[in-house]
């Protein structure tokens, strides 16, 4: 595959522009830096507009109860306090449910029930922060507490009480839907004819993205203009917009959408939360630009879930550990309603990219979804499509099958990748691998991190008493939603934008549909043109999150913004440089077809001094353009990707466990990624590392579990435990390049490949590491208070 | 609600104000003195966004009442430029991509100004140890521990030849 690649011209492993204008390949510097080390970056709690007003949210203490009264006369009283906004004010006007994007209904505000603790009650709204809380405060409300169900198995029992009454008779159950992929009789044939077979019960709980800026917005409303500017922390402003005009009836040309900076996104910034609706209704209301920043505790609580996948896998191979068939069955708890992020045809996301990186042909994959007393689940961390889920189980799945077969796990993987020479590789469940190289990947790995002595250490170690393990993950991503015959959220097709004006002197000016919460397009999409065009990287400059002006697009997550929108500003790009050969072509009196293009200029072929710069060609374009042509140098495109790309990788962990307190350490951790081509190598390794320190971070430490009241367990940042740089190990990191073959730079995404491929490898570790005393499955995080019951039970001890 | 006038120094310029005897001294910065380099990231003072430096002990602005302030000396990310001239911290910041989101950088570049202050040469460990009380979703924090390392080389470089040679026994 590789050599091919390199033959069509695809595989870019050195640059191809000089460093001065600094295409692909070049570690150039983030041009969005300067305000952000300064301390002038504008996110959405520095904006402050005149007459600003304040609104907070009352939220209910119960996970499940009827509310018998709202009383805010006492909160009205208080100096300051505006308004208190309650659900039946919104149901006066049709606004106290909302749909949200997987096409299931949400409350903004609820009119007799609470459905999960910390659900929105009523807004305050005030003139100041302080006066707002104060108003929060004095709001009294009486509540009923009913029932509570927080174990989605328990919600699936016939006799239990039906959550989502407003469903309709026809749905009187817990039951959101029911989705499945692949061969269900020839799996289970190849089950049954298998020699060896695994089973697992393996729980992905619930976690939360945590950005360390949370959720917060202004709806400003223009009652004369007829206007609403919505400045909001939103991964996907466009998809916002329309979804406003449909729920407000307001006419869309009328609706702006505007990012400014955001503090970290990782997929909890797509949805529409009910605090951003309040705050439209209140602007609306009041007349005034209202603003509302969620607190931390309220982040932690109310919105931005993921995970929460309870997964049966089976695994069937021969005695030799070729792997022949896999079946999966799965319930996904997604709260009180379903409002995940995925494409609608999508209800389970891209689970069924389960077969991983493996080459079988009988897989046959079943997700319910379930609601419960908790808020929505399902949203993102840092991959929103299950991808995480699936990539869990069948590496875990694949190394208890290696353990159990007593051969070492990466040759179990060896022997059964997909080959390089079956790309592209068609999955038993329907998906098309674009390409992949995966023996390279992990023999990198075991050559960086020294795998046989490592082996050779652990059964020192082991015959010491010494608790030391080694986990494996090869793991297969796919992002860059996508194609539109497959893709879209709420009917909107999932393809991407960029729009290019080159101005006369020669600079550069691109607005694209996707948006950054700290990816560094303002420099990557930069260096895309500056590939193409030969302009430098600083004459260019990046646009994004202003639905006025930026082209349309489906925005940031699932890792798209690079196989999208960075195909569309390739074909943008090179749609100015077909112009550019015409009006080079009058310039130099030549024929288009007697130039040739090399380094920012056009010149003809065998007199290279005859040539035009870009520059030049720019110039032309608004000053000496040919005539019957039209004067200017833009283009647009509007790009709808011929598939997903398949970044992939092999990542190694060497935990050591404490055998008095189950900490366990991980004392190193090689990752070689593959993300195809590369913009910028230093932009793609702080991307791997931070995924990796987010698939350590849900290993190790991070859950929001409930008690039976339905109770948040881990609601303030002292009992979710995000990793500090004490506990987050030194990552060593190494690439491998496979180009993908339908995208026009040969790029993949890489945002979310470490958090996908990091904590098997991590739980691999620590089962590989008690395996002798008969540990064969371990669900994260693996707190030391988990694997010290382990160790006890097992009688292992200081 | 009453209120009590302070005069305390933000970024060596004298400041003065009436606040509540409530405001956290993080509000005080962003929404009365509207300088919003310094950030809010949680409420149970665990994250670091809001570091700021008071009498030059490194403080979290959130939990810290802003008539506590007064009379004290208070500085931010917004005084650690020169001008154009970028503190050797914000410079390795930059250099070595030390930020993604940038919403922590403030914070973080705070709390390794007081590191550095007070271990001019710290190890890998060290450096982590000394941003323990700063989270970063972002990074990692690999790049983070490089930029400090990088500003911790360049601080302790001998001053630039176009400064008066100082005598070497000297503080
Ligand atoms: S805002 Fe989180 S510690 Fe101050
Ligand atoms: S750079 Fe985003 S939180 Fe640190």
């Amino acid at each position: 595959m590789t050599d091919m690649m390199s033959e069509t011209g695809l595989l870019k492993e050195t640059p191809q522009t000089t460093e001065a204008v600094g295409g692909m390949g070049y570690s150039v510097k983030r041009k969005e830096d300067p305000r952000f080390i300064r301390g002038q970056g504008e996110y959405i709690d520095d904006l402050v507009l005149p007459g600003m007003l304040w609104l907070d949210i009352v939220r209910s203490p119960y996970a499940h109860a009827t509310i018998k009264g709202i009383d805010a006369s006492e909160a009205l009283k208080i100096p300051g306090v505006l308004a208190v906004i309650t659900g039946a004010d919104l149901e006066k006007a049709g606004l106290h449910w909302m749909p949200t994007l997987a096409g299931d209904k949400q409350m903004v505000l609820p009119t007799d029930t609470v459905m999960y603790q910390a659900q929105e009650v009523a807004a305050v709204v005030a003139t100041s922060r302080y006066i707002a809380a104060d108003g929060v405060a004095a709001v009294l409300v009486d509540y009923e507490p009913l029932p509570v169900i927080v174990d989605p198995f328990k919600s699936l029992e016939p006799d239990a009480f039906v959550l989502r009454p407003d469903r309709g008779p026809d749905k009187a159950n817990n039951h959101i839907w029911h989705w499945e992929s692949g061969d269900r009789a020839g799996t289970d044939t190849a089950m049954e004819a298998a020699e060896v077979r695994v089973s697992e019960d393996i729980y992905i709980p619930r976690i939360h993205v945590a950005s360390i800026e949370t959720c917060g917005c202004i709806a400003d409303w223009n009652a004369t203009r007829g206007q609403m500017t919505l400045h909001m922390t939103s991964q996907a402003p466009h998809a916002i917009r329309t979804v406003l005009a449909l729920v407000s009836g307001l006419p869309e040309q009328n609706i702006r959408v505007k990012t400014h900076d955001i503090g970290g996104g990782f997929g909890g910034k797509v949805p529409v939360y009910p605090g951003y609706v309040l705050a439209v209704v209140a602007s609306l209301t009041v007349g005034k630009p209202v603003k509302w920043i969620e607190d931390r505790s309220e982040n932690l609580q109310a919105d931005s879930f993921a995970r929460d996948y309870h997964i049966h896998a089976e695994l069937g191979a021969t005695k030799a550990g070729k792997i022949t068939a896999l079946k999966v069955k799965t319930v996904a708890d997604h709260g009180y309603t379903d409002a995940a992020a995925d494409p609608s045809k999508f209800p389970a996301g891209l689970f069924n990219v389960i077969t991983g990186s493996y080459d079988f042909d009988n897989a046959f994959v079943e997700v319910d979804g379930v609601y419960t007393n908790k808020p929505p689940g399902g949203v993102a961390y840092r991959c929103s499509f299950r991808v995480t889920e699936a990539v869990h189980a069948i590496e875990r799945m694949v190394d208890i099958l290696a353990h159990d077969i007593g051969k070492d796990p990466a040759r179990l993987r060896m022997e059964n990748f997909i080959q390089p020479d079956q790309f592209p590789y068609k999955t038993p469940t329907g998906w098309s691998y674009d390409s992949g190289d995966y023996p390279r990947a992990l023999q990198k790995a075991l050559d960086m991190i020294g795998y046989d002595d490592l082996r050779k250490e652990q059964l020192e170690k082991r015959a010491k008493g010494e608790l030391m393990g080694i986990g494996i993950s090869s793991f297969t991503e796919i992002v860059g939603a996508g194609p539109s015959h497959d893709f879209d959220i709420l009917g909107i097709k999932m393809f991407d934008s960029c729009e290019i004006r080159v101005h006369p002197t020669g600079k550069v000016l691109a607005r694209i549909g996707v948006q950054t919460q700290g990816q560094g397009h303002e420099t990557t999409f930069a260096q895309i043109i500056a590939e193409e065009l030969g302009f430098p990287v600083a004459d260019i400059k990046i646009e994004y999150g202003d639905t006025d002006t930026a082209p349309y697009g489906l925005g940031t997550y699932a890792s798209r913004s690079t196989p999208v929108a960075g195909a569309a500003t390739a074909i943008a790009a090179r749609k100015i440089r077909d112009k550019s050969r015409k009006i080079a072509a009058h310039l130099l009196e030549a024929s288009e077809d007697d130039l040739e293009w090399t380094n920012g200029k056009f010149s003809v072929k065998g007199s290279p001094d005859k040539s035009k710069t870009i520059q030049e060609i720019a110039f032309a374009a608004y000053t000496n353009h040919p005539a019957g042509m039209e004067a200017g140098l833009e283009a647009v495109d509007y790009y709808d990707p011929p598939n997903l790309t398949c970044p992939f990788g092999s990542y190694i962990c060497v935990v050591d466990i404490d055998r008095g307190t189950g900490q366990v350490t991980v004392r190193r951790f090689v990752a070689v990624d593959d993300c195809g081509n590369i913009i910028n190598p230093m932009i793609v390794d702080g991307q791997i590392h931070g995924g990796l320190t987010m698939g350590f971070a849900p290993s190790l430490y991070e859950e929001i579990s409930y008690d039976e009241l339905g109770n948040n367990l881990a609601g303030t940042f002292m009992d979710y435990l995000l990793p500090t740089a004490v506990e987050t190990p030194a990552w060593e990191t190494g690439k491998t390049v496979t180009p993908s073959p339908h995208h026009p730079i040969g790029a993949k995404g890489v945002g979310e490949s470490a958090t996908v491929g990091a904590p098997p490898a991590i739980n691999n570790a620590v089962v590989d590491a008690l395996w002798h005393l008969g540990v064969r499955n371990i669900d994260i995080p693996l707190t030391p208070q988990k694997i010290w019951a382990i160790l006890n039970e097992k009688g292992v001890t200081a | 609600m009453t209120t009590q006038h302070i005069e305390l120094t933000v970024n060596g310029q004298v400041r003065e104000a009436d606040v509540e005897p409530r405001l956290l001294l993080v509000h005080l910065l962003r929404d009365v003195f509207e300088m919003t380099g310094t950030h809010i990231g949680c409420d149970t003072s665990n994250c670091g966004a809001c570091t700021v430096l008071v009498d030059g002990e490194s403080a979290k602005s959130c939990t810290m009442l802003a008539v506590s302030a007064e009379g004290r000396s208070i500085k931010t990310i917004e005084g650690m430029a020169d001008g154009a001239t970028l503190h050797a911290l914000q410079q390795a910041f930059w250099d070595q991509h030390g930020l993604q989101c940038g919403f922590c950088t403030p914070g973080m570049i705070m709390q390794a100004s007081w590191l550095l202050a007070r271990n001019p040469d710290p190890t890998d460990m060290e450096i982590r140890e000394g941003i323990a009380g700063n989270l970063c979703r972002c990074t990692g924090y690999v790049n983070i521990v490089k930029a400090i390392e990088q500003a911790a080389t360049e601080l302790r470089a001998p001053a630039s030849t176009d400064a008066p040679a100082e005598p070497a026994a000297a503080s």
